[in-house]
C-alpha cells in the first residue's frame, strides 16, 4: 500500500466543557478517495475544520507525507497542498469562472492582472478533469447550475497543485445526473494521484466512489476500512452504533461524551 | 441550490447529458475561436435582452433629454450652454464616480457630501487666509482638526492601509508648516483631508461593525457642523479671485490644448484596444472581432473629433469683444479620474478584490482577501474623489460658503451612479455609468432652468427620473442571471 499522504493520529479536540473529537486517526492515501461518515453532530466537519487549520487541536498529531507536521491557520493548510470545497459554496455570482478559480491568488503582470495567462490555465484545469458542461470559463458563475457551480469550486482546489482535497458534502444540493458529474471529478481527481477526503451522508455516493470509508461515532472514529471489504449495512451500522460485528469500537454501552 | 437555479436544473441536465456525448474532444472550442462580428452583436443582444443593461436605459434617457429640451428650449444646444452643463455636472460626476466604489461593496457614503465640504472649506480657508491655517481656525479648532488627521493617519496604519496613512500624514505636514497660498497644494490639502476623512468612516464601518448607513448618516450632520465651523455663520470664503482655483470650473483648455487632449484620449483608447485584442488573439483567447474594435475607435474618435471642435469654435455672447473657446478644464479632471478608477477596477488586484468582496464577502473571506480592509479602503477612496468634486464645484461657485457639500449634493451624486446602473446592492456597477448618470442629472436641472422652472419641478424630474432607474435595475435584475 502506498505511503499516506495526510495521517492523523489520536487527535483530540474540545470546545469548552464538550470534548468533540476523541482520540481520531484517519489516514488519507494518494490518488484514492477516502469517505468520512458519520451522523449529524458526530464530529466530521469539526474535524474538516481541524486539518484546514481553522480550528487548532488540542492534542494529537499530524503528518503530511510522513512528516510531522503543525497546522495553526488556513494558510500553513494551503501552503502544505491542502485544500478544502466547503458545503456553502465560496463562489462569487458577479465574477465569472476564471475571475472565481484565482480569486485571492491573481496572477499578475507588472502589477496588472494578466487576464491571458489566468484564462490559460483556468481551461486547462477544467479540460485536465475532462469538464465539459462549462462552454466557455468566461461565463458568469450566477448563470452555473448547482452541479457547475460545484465543478468550479473543486476544480478551484486543483487549480494550486494540491495534494490533499477535502470536500464537505459536495452533492448535498444536487440533482440525480449532476451529483453524477460532481462524482465522476472526484474520482477523477484521485487518478490524478491526489488524496480526496470526502465527507458524505449518502451511502450510494461513498460506496460508489470511495476507495476507504472512515466511520466517525460521537466523536470517535469508529473504523477505517476498504470499501471493498464492507458493505452498505455495515456503514450505517458504524455510523448509528459505533460498531457492526468485529468492527468498530470494542465496548459501544461504554462509549460516553 | 438557491430557488433561482432550480428552474434551470431540468435544462441544464438535457444540455449535459447531449454535451457529454457530442462535443467530446472539442473542450471549450468555442472559448478559443476569435468570434465573428455577427456572432458578438448577437451575444450581445442576447445579454441586453437577459438584463444585463449596464449604462444602456441611462443612455437612452440621456439622448431623449437632450431631444426634448433641444426642442422646448432654443438655448439648450447652444455651445455656450453646453459648456456650462460640462462644468455644472463635473462635480456630481467626480463624487459619483467615488461613490461606486462604496456602492460596489453593497455600502453607502451618506458623508460624502459634507466630507467634501469640509475639504472645500479647509481648502478655501488655506487659500484666504495666505496658508495660516492657525490663524484662520483659532489654536483649540486647529488642534482638533491636526487630530483629526492624525487619527485618520493612525486608523488607516492599524488597518495596513498604507496609503491612507501616507496621504493623511501628507495633509498633516501641510497644515502644520503653514505653506504659503498654494492653489495646487490647496487641492492637495482638500484631498488629503479626504483620505483622513475616509479612513475614519471605513474604520467604523470595517472594524467597529457599525453599518455604514448609520456611521455615515451620523458624520454627514457632524461634517455639516464641521463646514459651519470652519466658514462661520453666514460668512463666505471667495474663491473667485485665485487664478488657479477660479478656473477649474470656469476656464477652458486653450485651443491646441483642447486638440492634443482630443488626441491623447481617442490614441489612447485605440493603442490599448488594439493591443488587447491583438493579445489575445495570438493567444488563442476568445477575442472581440477587429471589425467591432475598429468600429469602436471609429465612432469615438469621428464623436470626440466632433465635440473639440464644437468646443474650439468661440462660443462668447459677444463675438467682438471676448473670445471664449476650448474645452473646459473641467473635462480633462473627469477622464483622468475615469480612466484611473476604470483602470484600477478592471485591470488590478485591487479592483478584482472589491468585486469579490462586493459580491460574496465570505468567499473573498475564504479565498484570503482581507475583506476588512478591502471595506474601508472604499471609503476612503470615495471620501478622497469627493474632495476632489468639492475643488470643482466650490471653483464654479466662485466661493465656500457653510452649506458647501449640503444639501443635495450627495443625493444627485448617489442619485448618478444609480441612474448610470450601479447596484445599490453590490458586486454591479462600473465608474463610466456615474458620468452618464451624472450627465442625466446635470442636463435635467440645466435644462428646466432654461425653461424658467423653479427649484421645485427640479427636485421633483430628478425624483420622478431616479424612481424610473431604479426601476428599469430591479426589473432588469429580475431577469439578469446575476440574480442580485
Amino acid at each position: 500500500m502506498t505511503q499516506p499522504i495526510l495521517e492523523l493520529r489520536g487527535i483530540n479536540k474540545s470546545f469548552g466543557p464538550v470534548h468533540v473529537l476523541h482520540d481520531v486517526d484517519l489516514v488519507v492515501r494518494p490518488g484514492e478517495v477516502t469517505a468520512l461518515v458519520g451522523d449529524n453532530g458526530a464530529g466530521k466537519s469539526t474535524l474538516v475544520k481541524c486539518i484546514a487549520g481553522i480550528h487548532g487541536t488540542d492534542s494529537g498529531e499530524v503528518l503530511f507525507n510522513g512528516e510531522p507536521v503543525t497546522v495553526a491557520g488556513p494558510r500553513d493548510a494551503a501552503a502544505l497542498g491542502i485544500e478544502v470545497v466547503y458545503q456553502d459554496l465560496a463562489l462569487c455570482d458577479n465574477l465569472d469562472i476564471v475571475q472565481n478559480m484565482f480569486l485571492g491568488r491573481e496572477r499578475t503582470v507588472g502589477g496588472l492582472l494578466d487576464e491571458g495567462a489566468m484564462e490559460e490555465a483556468a481551461r486547462d484545469t477544467l479540460a485536465s478533469l475532462s469538464v465539459r458542461t462549462v462552454k466557455s470559463v468566461r461565463t458568469s458563475v450566477a448563470s452555473l447550475s448547482g452541479g457547475q457551480r460545484q465543478t468550479v469550486a473543486i476544480a478551484k482546489s486543483v487549480l494550486w497543485n494540491s495534494k490533499v482535497v477535502l470536500l464537505d458534502e459536495p452533492t448535498a444540493a444536487l440533482g440525480v445526473a449532476q451529483t453524477r458529474q460532481v462524482l465522476d471529478l472526484v474520482r477523477r481527481l484521485a487518478d490524478k494521484g491526489l488524496g480526496v477526503l470526502l465527507i458524505s451522508h449518502n451511502m450510494n455516493d461513498v460506496v460508489e466512489v470511495s476507495d476507504s470509508v472512515a466511520a466517525l461515532y460521537l466523536g470517535r472514529l469508529a473504523a477505517q476500512v476498504p470499501v471493498s471489504e464492507t458493505s452498505v449495512g455495515q456503514i450505517v451500522e458504524l455510523i448509528t452504533s459505533g460498531s457492526s460485528g468485529d468492527l468498530g469500537l470494542a465496548r459501544p454501552e461504554t462509549v460516553t461524551m | 441550490m438557491s430557488d433561482t437555479s432550480t428552474e434551470k436544473v431540468s435544462t441544464d441536465r438535457a444540455a449535459a447529458a447531449a454535451g457529454a456525448t457530442s462535443t467530446a474532444g472539442s473542450d471549450f472550442s468555442r472559448d478559443s475561436t476569435q468570434r465573428s462580428f455577427s456572432g458578438a452583436s448577437s451575444d450581445y443582444l442576447a445579454r441586453v435582452r437577459g438584463g444585463e443593461l449596464g449604462a444602456l436605459p441611462a443612455l437612452a434617457g440621456l439622448v431623449v433629454l437632450l431631444i426634448i429640451f433641444s426642442v422646448l428650449s432654443s438655448s439648450f444646444l447652444t455651445l455656450n450652454n453646453v459648456a456650462n452643463l460640462l462644468s455644472q455636472g463635473a462635480g456630481t460626476a467626480l463624487i459619483a464616480m467615488g461613490l461606486v466604489f462604496v456602492l460596489l461593496l453593497g455600502e453607502i457614503d451618506l458623508a460624502a457630501g459634507t466630507g467634501s465640504g469640509v475639504g472645500a472649506a479647509v481648502l478655501a480657508l488655506h487659500y484666504t487666509q495666505g496658508g495660516n491655517l492657525l490663524g484662520a481656525m483659532g489654536i483649540n479648532v486647529f488642534v482638533i482638526f491636526c487630530l483629526l488627521l492624525l487619527v485618520g493617519a493612525v486608523l488607516a496604519a492599524v488597518t495596513r492601509l498604507w496609503a491612507g496613512t501616507v496621504v493623511s500624514l501628507v495633509g498633516l505636514v501641510i497644515a502644520v508648516v503653514g505653506v504659503p497660498a498654494n492653489a495646487y497644494l490647496e487641492i492637495l490639502l482638500a484631498v488629503c483631508v479626504g483620505t483622513a476623512i475616509g479612513c475614519i468612516t471605513g474604520f467604523l464601518v470595517s472594524r467597529v461593525g457599525i453599518p455604514s448607513f448609520v456611521v455615515t448618516l451620523a458624520l454627514f450632520l457632524a461634517w455639516g457642523g464641521v463646514v459651519l465651523q470652519l466658514v462661520g455663520v453666514g460668512g463666505t470664503l471667495g474663491l473667485s479671485d485665485s487664478p488657479v482655483l477660479f478656473a477649474v470650473a470656469n476656464r477652458n483648455l486653450p485651443v491646441w490644448g483642447s486638440w492634443l487632449l482630443f488626441a491623447l484620449v481617442t490614441g489612447g483608447f485605440a493603442v490599448l484596444s488594439l493591443q488587447r485584442q491583438r493579445s489575445r488573439v495570438r493567444k488563442g483567447l476568445v477575442a472581440a472581432p477587429t471589425s467591432l474594435v475598429l468600429l469602436k475607435i471609429v465612432v469615438l474618435t469621428v464623436l470626440s473629433a466632433l465635440a473639440t471642435y464644437a468646443m474650439t469654435i468661440n462660443r462668447s455672447p459677444n463675438p467682438r469683444l471676448l473670445t471664449v473657446t476650448g474645452v473646459p478644464y473641467v473635462v480633462p479632471v473627469v477622464i483622468v479620474v475615469l480612466v484611473i478608477g476604470t483602470f484600477v477596477l478592471d485591470r488590478t488586484t485591487y479592483g478584482r478584490h472589491v468585486y469579490a468582496v462586493g459580491g460574496n464577502a465570505e468567499a473573498a473571506r475564504r479565498a484570503g482577501i482581507d475583506v476588512r480592509k478591502i471595506r474601508m479602503s472604499v471609503f476612503v477612496v470615495s471620501s478622497a474623489i469627493a474632495a476632489l468634486g468639492a475643488v470643482v464645484y466650490s471653483s464654479k461657485v466662485g466661493s465656500v460658503d457653510p452649506q458647501a457639500g449640503g444639501g443635495n449634493t450627495l443625493l444627485f451624486a448617489v442619485g448618478a451612479a444609480v441612474i448610470g446602473g450601479t447596484s445599490l446592492f453590490g458586486g454591479r456597477g462600473r465608474i463610466r455609468d456615474a458620468v452618464v448618470g451624472a450627465a442625466v442629472i446635470a442636463i435635467i436641472q440645466n435644462g428646466l432652468g432654461l425653461l424658467n422652472q423653479g427649484a421645485a419641478i427640479v427636485s421633483i424630474v430628478t425624483g420622478l427620473v431616479l424612481l424610473l432607474a431604479a426601476s428599469v435595475d430591479a426589473i432588469s435584475r429580475r431577469r439578469a442571471p446575476a440574480g442580485r
